[in-house]
């Protein structure tokens, strides 16, 4: 599945996907901006190998897909609107990830760096904040849990629960 | 009387695997608010994992639980979300 979004909010180029296919490649992100953007950041968020001291072999993307598009445009909008940029782009990858694979990028040209960085960083922390998105890990041991659900709900999950992952298509 | 009126509801996350479906569709009196769904899902349909002040999303936006319901109204109950 993918969904691509492509508009423009004050002047700024504003391009979002959410995506089942790899986002490894820097490909779509060199082309940012325009010549009058002096400054250009692309972050790139990871599947790291281990958390909490646990070896993790792997991730599993869930979305709400519909609303996840919808709020990662709003999200780049009002960093649009906040902050001096040109162009933001940011993709988010639904489905099985393995360690070292790219869950997120987001994309910024600007004018100069000062306000390059702070949209980068705003786009970013508002995704981990609000974008409805869960991952769910799992371990060397076997075990898989969905990562941050409050432990009274976690410790009544069923012992062995199949793990039903869906691409992020958007009528989950 | 006041009619009655039925939404979707979606469970995510972890409330998939805990819901006895991770799609269907809840009936509920004309009116109903979003604390009434909770409610109802907690206490009649026996979903007593769910929190009393699950985060919800109404029609793809977050909404408040005293946002009132509609017919047909997609309602979303999000676990905390683990996004980037």
């Amino acid at each position: 599945m993918r969904t691509r979004d492509d508009v423009e909010a004050q002047g700024v180029q504003i391009r979002t996907r959410i995506t089942d296919e790899s986002l490894d490649g820097l490909g779509p992100f060199e082309e940012l901006g325009e010549f009058s953007d002096g400054a250009v950041l692309i972050f790139q968020g990871r599947v790291r190998e281990t958390n909490d001291g646990r070896v993790v072999t792997g991730l599993g993307y869930q979305a709400y897909g519909e609303m996840a598009e919808k709020e990662l445009r709003t999200i780049c909008e009002e960093a649009a609107g906040r902050f001096e940029v040109g162009a933001i782009s940011a993709a988010h990858r639904v489905g099985e990830l393995d360690p070292g694979e790219v869950s997120v990028v987001i994309g910024v040209a600007a004018p100069h760096r000062a306000s390059c960085y702070e949209a980068s960083r705003y786009v970013i922390e508002e995704i981990k904040a609000r974008l409805p998105i869960w991952k769910r890990e799992r371990y060397a041991d076997g075990e898989a849990v969905w990562v941050g659900a409050p432990a009274s709900v976690a410790a009544e999950s069923p012992p062995g629960a199949e793990t039903h992952e869906d691409s992020g298509e958007g009528e989950a | 009387m006041t009619e009655r009126i039925r939404v979707r509801t979606l469970f995510f996350g972890v409330y998939g695997e805990m819901a006895t479906s991770r799609e269907g569709t809840t009936d509920l009196e004309g009116g109903s608010t979003v604390a009434d769904l909770v409610a109802t899902l907690r206490e009649v349909r026996g979903f007593d994992w769910l929190p009393e002040r699950v985060v919800v999303a109404v029609n793809h936006r977050y909404a408040e639980s005293g946002t009132i319901l509609s017919d047909g109204d997609e309602v979303a109950l999000i676990p905390p979300v683990a996004g980037g």
